[in-house]
């Protein structure tokens, strides 16, 4: 500090050599930076940005029935925008990604609302949360393939249904259609929307709630006035996971239709196991900017960097 | 014009009660203060009143009508809260007309009645900005209009001043007892410092221990304390033990005196405080416990004074108080 002092007073005097040393202490400031900063550029750079260029350049590249090589055609994205298959593909993914959020968003904001403002103690709170957890301490694949015994034709629901004499004939939508992807798809993402919802209620203070009542709000008023618009952030975050979530995913696709629907992600990894490598590059590429381009569209409506 | 009256009014939390039952009569257009140290129930009695917090037992009157069971908004009262609550995602302006908003007033209306509280207020600039972009008194000038709006009878503040620096702490403290004589409703205000209630209040209530220890103007309360909780808590006292039983001597009242006297006590000065117009010697009277004399700035420069000068003490015979055991 007051090295600085004297250089800069030192500055009217001797303009040239002060200059000079100001400057060259300004740019070793700057060189600190530059270090302090480099591990995290070459972490993303690595592991993000390096695998992203790789992904776009092969998406040039040319390929036949066995083989890929550097080359520069534009055939990928041409095959791939002009194709009625894209088109549909896109279309199923979307209905998918859409029917999720909605249940997502539901059943996600109910229960973090339950948790949040009617559970009283924070042990209560606490323990439930881990209890809704305790379907994520098994892997993905167990917890989706646990469904097939359960909504086969000769599934549990399907017999207890019968028993009940709710219907004569198994149903068949149960298992290996749509229903089930989105079942499955559900169950797999909902705690991606519950964590950052209680996330944000739990800051909500309490004495707005009592404010709001003391101002004649009912309780639905008070869930539209405040809680709703206050949560806001939360249910944006969550929405991102689900979002990327279910646009990216090809296992649950394929396991819960039975491999009868298609999606996106689905198509990558078909193209992936023909050795399509451009193809499938080429397809990564859009289904990124279409996320990115949904993502973008979400955040203009509203502000998370305040939860962050 | 609508009396508040609490009959054995009682709030237990299970096994702990924050209210034993008590009784008080709040005179319509008055400002009273519940004083007293945390966890004395003085937060519980008003949240009671506002119908935030459910009564246990007894019950409470407003202007004739049992509000006992009553929800907030249909009560009369309306209630400031502590960190003033302003809803973070709306505009001052929605702020103050968000009652209205639930009544389902159209939006011009409401906006129209909100400014002329935020004029009130003397807020009518800042309509539009959110509540994080102002300062912790403008804040509270909007928790007012949003709880004035509502036309209350009685508006209840908890701890309106504790958030503030101590400089707007006494603009505000000012502010608030302009806008209750203007008003002509009832203001009950909990604060736990003895300084805002004596200068607000025109009622001051002391609660300890779950009950109303005194209740008085700032005059009786101060000059009569009838217990030494009440006289130590309110400060400016001393209470020394007597054959007779213990007894208050406000500080300013006790008369240091070089000379043993007859009837006079003596004491040791072990520290001198300098307060402005006022010099705080305090003593130590051996068996009688610890005495602070407050005296003048002219007197004490008059007549300095050493640490660990024995000194005699009187008092004129009037300024003593026997206190309730």
């Amino acid at each position: 500090m007051t090295e600085m002092k004297t250089s800069i007073s030192g500055a009217k005097l001797a303009p040239g050599s002060n200059l000079k040393k100001l400057s060259a202490k300004a740019s070793a400031q700057q060189r600190t930076s530059w270090y302090l900063v480099s591990p995290l550029v070459m972490v993303l750079g690595f592991f993000l940005v390096l695998p992203i260029l790789t992904i776009v350049i092969v998406s040039f590249w040319d390929y036949n029935d066995y083989n890929f090589f550097p080359a520069f055609v534009f055939e990928n994205y041409a095959y791939l925008l002009t194709s009625p298959v894209t088109l549909a593909t896109y279309l199923k993914t979307f209905k998918f990604m859409i029917l999720v959020w909605i249940f997502c968003t539901t059943i996600g904001f109910t229960i973090a609302y339950f948790l949040a403002f009617h559970v009283r103690t924070l042990p209560m709170q606490i323990t439930l949360f881990l209890i809704c957890t305790v379907p994520f301490w098994t892997s993905n694949i167990i917890r989706m393939i646990s469904w097939i015994p359960f909504l086969g034709r000769n599934g549990l629901a399907n017999s207890a249904l019968i028993n009940t004499g709710v219907i004569d004939q198994p149903l068949d939508w149960l298992l290996f259609s749509d229903f089930a992807v989105v079942l499955a798809f559900v169950h797999l993402y909902c705690l991606f929307m519950v964590v950052p919802v209680f996330n944000t209620m739990m800051r909500i203070d309490k004495s707005l709630i009592e404010a709001a009542r003391d101002a004649g709000a009912s309780n639905f008023q008070i869930l539209t006035n405040v809680i709703i618009p206050l949560t806001k952030p939360g249910i944006m975050i969550g929405s991102i996971f689900v979002v990327t979530l279910v646009m990216g995913d090809f296992i649950t696709v394929r396991f819960m239709s039975g491999g009868q629907s298609a999606s996106v992600g689905r198509v990558i990894s078909n193209e992936i196991a023909l050795l399509q490598y451009p193809a499938a590059a080429a397809s990564a590429v859009v289904l990124l900017i279409t996320v990115l381009i949904m993502i973008g569209i979400m955040m203009r409506f509203v502000d998370i960097r305040k939860e962050l | 014009m609508s009396a508040l009256e609490l009959i054995a009014t009682t709030k237990t939390y299970g096994e702990i009660v924050a209210v034993d039952a008590i009784d008080y009569k709040f005179a319509s257009g008055t400002y009273s203060c519940l004083l007293g140290p945390s966890g004395c129930g003085k937060s519980s009695t008003l949240r009671m009143i506002a119908g935030h917090e459910t009564v246990s037992g007894g019950d409470i009157i407003l202007g004739g009508i049992n509000i006992t069971d009553l929800p907030p908004a249909a009560r009369g009262t309306a209630m400031m809260f502590q960190d003033y609550a302003l809803f973070p995602h709306l505009s001052v302006i929605d702020n103050v007309a968000f009652s209205q908003k639930m009544q389902g007033i159209q939006k011009a209306t409401r906006r129209a009645r909100a400014m002329e509280l935020l004029e009130l207020v003397d807020m009518q600039e800042y309509a539009e900005r959110i509540p994080d972009q102002l300062s912790g008194g403008q804040q509270q000038r909007v928790a007012l209009a949003r709880a004035l709006i509502t036309e209350p009878s009685i508006l209840l503040l908890d701890e309106p001043l504790s958030a503030l620096d101590p400089f707007l702490r006494i603009k505000m403290r000012a502010e608030l007892k302009k806008l209750q004589r203007s008003l002509g409703i009832s203001f009950i205000h909990v604060t736990h410092s003895q300084d805002e209630a004596l200068a607000l209040a025109d009622q001051i209530i002391v609660m300890n221990n779950a009950v109303i220890e005194q209740s008085g103007s700032p005059m009786e309360v101060f000059n009569k304390p009838n217990s030494e909780f009440v006289a130590k808590f309110i400060g400016g006292h001393n209470v020394l033990p007597t054959d007779a039983g213990k007894i208050a001597i406000r500080t300013d009242r006790i008369k240091i005196q070089k000379d043993k006297a007859k009837g006079s006590m003596s004491a040791i000065i072990r520290d001198v405080e300098f307060l402005g117009s006022t010099v705080n010697v305090a003593m130590d009277a051996g068996s009688r416990g610890e005495v602070v004399a407050s005296v003048t700035d002219s007197i004490f420069y008059n007549q300095p004074m050493e640490i660990g000068e024995t000194v005699f003490l009187k008092w004129n015979k009037k300024d003593a108080h026997r206190l309730a055991e």
